[in-house]
């Protein structure tokens, strides 16, 4: 009995020691995989995910707090890429309608705005170009079309028009046969 | 050395670990989806099978055989076992946490493996010796690892598919194995 | 561990199937051209079609066509290479006129196709698969075709960069069909062998046969002109053996020039392609994403040949070029056509038969149906065919992909057809990448062959265009993180230096509140209040001193404001009685 029981916690001491010297060894830090999950986000920084910015909501993914599913803009793709970068299960997109939206741009009417400035600092990513008292307009390569910069203005002047299709951007279509089947899920 | 070759092929292909011995089912089910993850996870477990091995052989010769504590052997192997896929772990999540990441819940579940334990179980029973173990212990380890890399590649080939919708997943995945596995009975007369 | 990204340009690294194919093709490698006595390479895949149907065009001498109604020139066909109008509406303007400045380094020069005047400058329907319309000029022809003063090329024939911006402002495109600009491609030099692409390997097309049969001595002279601008040592020039015709007549205008040789080539469809050929002469492969310039070969159309030559000779802009107007049609046979002339207006030249339904621009492989016949023609549009349910029926539906295999072998560039079939249609575009989809030339020989009439280009096209989305919105996202992550630097920096103002302000008044007490104190030592104290030093103030200070700086600034409200007092009855 006593050998039996010196023979165990010898080895369980042996095998302590060495894993206690791995634990310092290879101590690992940061978490890269919140830059992968910011690098699959598309950046419009439009806080739908319920979280100010997509690098919050990417630090969330991570930690496990928050879902994959709830990028608009991201759209469908996303969230299968996101699944594919985790390991984790597939889901149909939190907010379905408003990923329906078709991309656009924010467009100020300049005969109506005041200068405020309040869509300006509402832009998170600084693309409405003015000063106070001076004409605003949105430089529309940079505008990512996350909207909160229509609500602020106090003379409703900002609309949001879709992209239109051009050679730069039209897309070959699928083929049409093949479309009338479900895409491969795995269950 | 035409003995040590055939204890090699013999462990590899075989007597292949998953598909003719039928062990370890849970990280080639779980892990096989991509190639990269696949070989990721067969290596972790060469390196685990490899080091396993050799000190069960240690332990059994040195400690469980001069004390008569051979009752104890499942105990101190599932304990050796454990401390190696710990070190193993922390090991991958230092160098590559990317793949820490994608192998989730397996890496720690490599102590759960059957494969892992039946590995040096099979070779008290065969009554190798250390060089032997170690040699057992690989070749196993490198056949799990072939066919799990065999395996991922067909189940990605698979995931663009048209698999009726009954059949998708784990059940396309189930009858995939058991081909290979048929497969796999083809070696069966290389070994005497 | 590689993830499946979406990422443009990743390197073909040698493919495996190199060596294998090298291992069975040494023994076919005993290729010789009778013509030449050259070495000719093997290479994999590609079709041989039982009728070329260029018996209908090939024979006919190429002819003018009538003066169009207008003519519309585009200015931007490819968001890369663009031309800047600089050409106001109302202008008149002459043949040969440059009326579209090259933008940046891959824009090309665009001309005034005939004498005429602008009328309107906006979006017209463009000959692409979509029909989308792309910014061109509408010129209204007056008839006279007058044309400018031409100014060719006065500048040493070996001088490469100044030959490039020649050509640049002389609107060289290439004539083959991808139009990619001409004076890009000398400007990468120096080269080994130039090479002249005269094969022509799609049925219907012979456009670049009768230019060979007609103009040989002019497509050699811009041969060798090309020759001297990139410094090659070798000018080879590639023809099918189905057009012996041509052949000799290229050999003719050829033969005083030593360092010029024109080789025949096997006819299999794709020999014409660009890769294709370059492997054929020289066993070189270019992988994508790399210029065969960086492997010291450079390929011409035969038309651009021409056209070079004629620019750096006479000071002729590429204004025209031969477009074979073929199928169901009563007067089928070769045109020149201006660069803008409205495909509608000619495609009556050729007198369509009444059951042709759509027309097609380009080959039967490569080519497409044009979707709104107002589109002009471009520099690059090489065959109209006038398309009939006889000559084209409607294409089988098509059936489930049951990994045969066909596709495989007639690949001329050793893909995996089949492969990259179920990744597009998975939509897992990281694995199409994976095998090589971008090194995909779309010649159609994999869809000609599917037994299951399966259209397998669309799907890579599907593919492609969908990564090359991605990648568009993948770098539009970098910089919206940029932005977004420098815009949270400066509201941070715009609180600190908020912060650092008021610091500043508060450690001001604490300085000027000391500086008044001293000054008051130093004033009441002097009125001798300080013996009351006793042994108080002026200078050491305390907290009832300092107290006693502000209440005094309170009642002073109290007697300003009575003093000044007594003023105002007393100021308004003065004011009001002058």
């Amino acid at each position: 009995m006593l050998t039996a029981l010196l023979v165990m916690g010898g080895i369980a001491l042996v095998l302590g020691v060495i894993l206690g010297w791995a634990s310092v060894r290879f101590r690992a830090e940061g978490d890269p995989i919140v830059d992968q999950i910011d690098a699959i986000l598309p950046q419009t920084q439009c806080g739908q995910c319920g979280y100010p910015g997509c690098r919050p909501y990417a630090e969330a993914i991570a930690k496990g707090e928050a879902d994959i599913n709830r990028c608009p803009p991201g759209g469908d793709e996303g969230v299968r890429r996101l699944a594919e970068l985790l390991g984790r299960e597939y889901k149909p997109l939190e907010q379905e309608e408003a990923a329906a939206k078709p991309k656009s741009v924010a467009v100020i009417d300049e005969t109506r705005c005041i200068g405020c400035t309040l869509c300006i600092q509402a832009c998170p990513v600084d693309a409405i170009v003015g000063a106070a008292k001076q004409m605003h307009t949105v430089i529309d390569t940079q505008c990512t079309g996350c909207e909160l910069c229509v609500a602020p203005c106090p003379v409703d002047c900002i609309t949001m028009e879709p992209i239109p299709e051009s050679l730069e951007t039209w897309k070959w279509p699928k083929p049409t046969w093949s479309s009338e089947r479900k895409t491969t899920e795995t269950v | 050395m035409a003995h040590y070759l055939l204890l090699v092929i013999g462990a590899a292909l075989v007597n292949n670990v998953v598909l003719v011995r039928i062990l370890g089912l849970c990280p080639f089910m779980g892990v096989s989806k991509k190639v990269d993850t696949s070989v990721g996870m067969g290596l972790a477990t060469l390196f685990v099978l490899t080091l396993a091995s050799g000190c069960s052989y240690l332990i059994e010769t040195y400690l469980l055989e001069p004390f008569e504590l051979q009752y104890l052997r499942t105990l101190s192997f599932i304990v050796v076992i454990a401390a190696i896929v710990q070190f193993t772990e922390a090991v991958i999540q230092k160098t590559s946490p990317l793949l820490h990441q994608v192998l989730g819940i397996y890496l720690p579940l490599i102590t759960t493996n059957c494969a892992v334990l039946g590995v040096p179980l099979l070779a008290v029973a065969g009554q190798y010796d250390f060089i032997e173990s170690l040699l057992f212990g690989a070749a196993s380890a490198a056949g799990f690892t072939l066919v799990m890399v065999l395996f991922a590649g067909i189940r990605e080939r698979l995931e663009g598919a048209d698999v009726p919708t009954p059949f998708r997943g784990t059940a396309i995945a189930l009858i995939t194995a058991g081909i290979m596995s048929l497969a796999f009975m083809g070696f069966a007369g290389l070994d005497r | 561990m590689a993830q499946a990204d979406v990422v443009i340009g990743k390197k073909n690294d040698g493919d495996g199937m190199r060596w294998f194919s090298w291992l069975t093709s040494s023994a076919a490698n005993t290729l010789v051209d009778p013509v030449s006595g050259r070495k000719l390479y093997p290479i994999d895949g590609g079709i041989a079609f039982p009728d070329y149907h260029k018996q209908e065009t090939a024979d006919i001498p190429i002819r003018n066509v009538a003066m169009p109604s207008h003519y519309i020139v585009p200015l931007r066909v490819n968001p890369r290479f663009t031309a800047r109008p600089i050409v106001d509406i109302g202008a008149r303007v002459r043949k040969g006129e440059k009326i579209g400045e090259p933008e940046g380094k891959f824009g090309v020069a665009v001309h005034a196709p005939t004498s005429g005047v602008i009328r309107d400058l906006g979006h017209y329907p463009m000959t692409h698969v979509s029909g989308l319309p792309a910014l061109a000029y509408f010129i209204e022809p007056d008839g006279k075709d007058e044309a400018i003063e031409p100014t060719p090329y006065r500048g040493a024939c070996d001088d490469t960069d100044r030959i490039r911006d020649f050509l640049q402002q002389m609107g060289l495109a290439g004539l083959g069909g991808a139009a990619f600009p001409s004076h890009a491609k000398v400007a990468s030099s120096p080269v080994k062998t130039l090479i002249i692409n005269g094969a022509e390997c799609e049925p219907w097309i012979t456009c670049d046969d009768r230019l060979m049969r007609e103009h040989a001595a002019e497509i050699v002279a811009g041969a060798c002109d090309l020759a001297a601008a990139v410094h090659a040592l070798e000018v080879l020039i590639g023809i099918e053996d189905n057009k012996p015709q041509a052949i000799a007549a290229m050999q003719a205008a050829a033969a005083n020039h030593g360092a010029v040789t024109v080789v025949a080539i096997p006819t299999i469809y794709p020999a014409g392609g660009e890769k294709q050929l370059i492997e054929r002469l020289t066993g070189i492969e270019v992988p994508y994403g790399h210029l065969s310039a960086e492997f010291g070969v450079l390929v011409f159309n035969v038309g651009t040949a021409r056209a070079v030559h004629r620019a750096l000779t006479y000071g002729e802009p590429l204004l025209e070029r031969v477009v074979t107007l073929t199928g169901a049609a009563d007067d089928p046979g070769n045109r020149w056509v201006r660069i803008g002339h409205p495909i509608a207006e000619l495609i009556l030249e050729m007198a369509p038969k009444p059951e042709v339904d759509r027309y097609l621009l380009g080959g039967p492989m490569t080519g497409f149906a044009i979707p709104d016949l107002d589109a002009p023609i471009l520099k690059g549009s090489n065959c109209i065919i006038a398309a009939s349910p006889a000559l084209f029926p409607p294409p089988p539906p098509e059936q489930p992909c049951i990994r045969c295999g066909a596709c495989a072998p007639v690949c001329p560039a050793r893909l995996e057809p089949m492969a990259l079939y179920w990744f597009a249609r998975a939509q897992q575009f990281g694995k199409a990448q994976e095998f090589h989809l971008f090194d995909c030339i779309e010649c159609g020989c994999c869809a000609y062959v599917c037994p299951a009439h399966i259209p397998l280009v669309d799907y890579y096209r599907y593919a492609k265009s969908e990564i090359w989305e991605r990648e568009r919105e993948k770098s539009k996202a970098q910089q919206s993180k940029a932005r977004f992550e420098f815009r949270n630097y400066r509201l941070e920096r715009e609180k600190a230096e908020k912060a650092a103002r008021a610091a500043a302000k508060a450690a001001e008044t604490k300085r000027r509140l000391e500086a008044q007490a001293q000054e008051s104190h130093a004033e009441a030592s002097a009125n001798g209040t300080n013996d009351r104290d006793g042994a108080a030093s002026p200078s050491a103030p305390n907290a009832n001193d300092a107290a006693a200070r502000k209440k005094a700086l309170v009642e002073a600034a109290l007697a300003r404001a009575r003093a000044k409200r007594a003023a105002e007092a007393t100021e308004p009855s003065g004011e009001n009685r002058e």
